[in-house]
């Protein structure tokens, strides 16, 4: 081996050492969880608003990783995630039964709404019955946008057209578009071809390329959209930092973390509304 | 982020900004430089060596310049997950994953960029070469070495595909904010929140930021020809 293939040797394990050097020091941040949750709390601003109280408290950082509620349940049982945060019951207790998940706390809810094109095509606007709302824009045939993406309002969705007594998956025509995507590009999709779009309030208020959009149906008690936190199993997965993750979930539940979320709002209007007591939530 | 222009926040000097484009700029560079590391030498051995099998080895190495981004974030996130082979290491929603997918997508840019250059020059130089009675791994450092200009272009076409991608970052980083959040997962998040002026903001400071490394190595290029005659 000569002089030159030598050094390179030495610069390629020099480099790796000091790419991994790196990665050590990101370990080294020891008092860090990391939390799979939805693009709902996140893009609505909640994790901004009360993550620093917690840190502030606890010293303990609180990395988000925001996902539809199906990728971020995926996320805690590959082991990738110590706390998940989502709203999706029936998925929430299957994850806890199949001993992914060690306890649901129910945290806090919010609601969906049906947002539409101000032109309002299916004529449901002002309306507080979401199946008969549904209904309509399947009879008349007007655009809906659909996440597709077995997030926590996806599976919202699709419940409700199970309640209007429509099979979507069968009867769904050219008018009904899956996208496959977050929340906030499906409002994007919506705003850009004027079409009714499934939405929970909390992105919505935060949402900025509203265009003609405008809230259409909103009020069913059948819009009710409730979120749990789990700690992910440390009995399945060891590196699950489960001291550090259930502080964290007993902070969301206590009274002062029920208070920082009750206390989060845009222009004056409250997002989330804490529920942590109601033990059937 | 409160609702403002990205030219505000680059005026205001808004501190996490800049924690933004110097992670970018990070994981983009260590991707370049893991990359160069392996790609370099193999495309120069290839260049130089005979061996069954080259032809396809050349075409499959051409192809790999376009693999899917997406595609190598979800085979590193499968990798790098606890319940992956290689989750015992805890990489995953690290800048240290960013790196490993980016080299991956870097490394047949850079190595295929190398074995045309080095051929190219190896044909034109092949006769002194040979009369210089180097051996196979001097010959592929003498002709790394005349390459070495021509190279920084590859370099160049590799730092362009690591500071333009997202789909392998944002899978395998998770865009967590002030710890694996770039320029290009801020971009899809600031467009998925409906504020597209700030996302077309973050849009141009990537550009303006790629535009400067690329003037930064074209200008050391041009001081490295001059010294070197």
């Amino acid at each position: 081996m000569n002089m030159l293939t030598r050094r390179l040797l030495i610069a390629a394990t020099a480099s790796l050492v000091f790419a991994s050097g790196a990665v050590a020091q990101d370990k080294s941040q020891e008092r860090s969880i990391l939390v799979a949750s939805t693009t709902s709390t996140q893009d609505s601003g909640l994790f901004g608003h009360i993550l620093p109280m917690f840190k502030a408290k606890t010293g303990i950082d609180v990395k988000v990783v925001a996902q539809g509620t199906g990728q971020a349940l995926d996320t805690g049982r590959r082991g990738d995630a110590d706390v998940v945060f989502v709203h999706a019951k029936s998925v929430e207790e299957k994850f806890v039964a199949e001993g992914f998940g060690v306890k649901r706390y129910p945290v806090m809810y919010n609601d969906f709404i049906l947002i539409g094109p101000k032109s309002d095509p299916a004529g449901i606007k002002g309306s507080k019955d979401i199946v008969a709302a549904l209904g309509a824009i399947k009879a008349k045939g007007a655009d809906f946008i659909s996440r597709g993406d077995k997030s926590g309002t996806h599976q919202a969705e699709l419940n409700l057209w199970k309640v209007a007594g429509i099979d979507i998956a069968k009867d769904k025509g050219t008018w009904y578009k899956e996208i496959g995507q977050g929340m906030g590009a499906a409002l994007n999709t919506a705003s850009a071809s004027d079409a009714y779009v499934l939405a929970d309030r909390g992105t919505w208020l935060s949402f900025r390329n509203c265009g003609d959009l405008v809230i259409a149906v909103e009020g069913d008690k059948r819009l009710f959209n409730q979120y749990g936190v789990m700690l992910v199993n440390p009995d399945k997965h060891p590196s699950v930092k489960k001291d550090l993750g259930q502080q964290f979930i007993d902070w969301l539940v206590s009274s002062e973390g029920q208070k920082a979320i009750a206390d989060y709002k845009i222009n004056g209007e409250q997002l989330f509304y804490p529920n942590a007591s109601d033990s059937g939530a | 982020m409160p609702h403002q222009s990205a030219l505000q926040l680059v005026l205001s000097g808004d501190p996490a900004l800049f924690a933004i484009v110097r992670l970018s700029l990070h994981v983009s560079l260590s991707a370049v430089v893991l990359a160069a590391l392996i790609g370099i030498p193999l495309g120069a051995w290839i260049a130089l060596t005979r061996f069954p099998g080259r032809q396809g080895v050349i075409v499959l190495l051409n192809a790999l310049m376009g693999l899917p981004p997406v595609v190598v974030g979800l085979a590193v996130y499968l990798a790098l997950s606890r319940s992956g082979p290689l989750g015992a290491f805890g990489l995953l929603f690290t800048p240290g994953a960013m790196i490993i997918a980016q080299t991956v997508l870097v490394t047949p840019i850079i190595a295929a960029l190398t074995r045309q250059t080095v051929e190219d020059l190896w044909l034109e130089y092949h006769d002194e070469l040979t009369a210089m009675n180097l051996g196979p791994i001097g010959r592929v450092v003498a002709l790394i070495w005349d390459a070495r200009f021509s190279l920084v272009t590859a370099l160049l076409a590799g730092f362009g595909r690591a500071a333009a991608e997202v789909g392998a970052i944002i899978i395998v980083g998770g865009n967590i904010e002030g710890f694996t959040r770039t320029m290009t997962t801020a971009i899809a998040l600031e467009t998925s929140k409906g504020d597209l002026p700030l996302a077309v903001g973050l849009g141009l400071v990537l550009i303006s930021i790629v535009i400067a490394v690329n003037a930064l190595a074209w200008s050391v290029r041009r001081a490295g020809e001059r010294l070197a005659g």
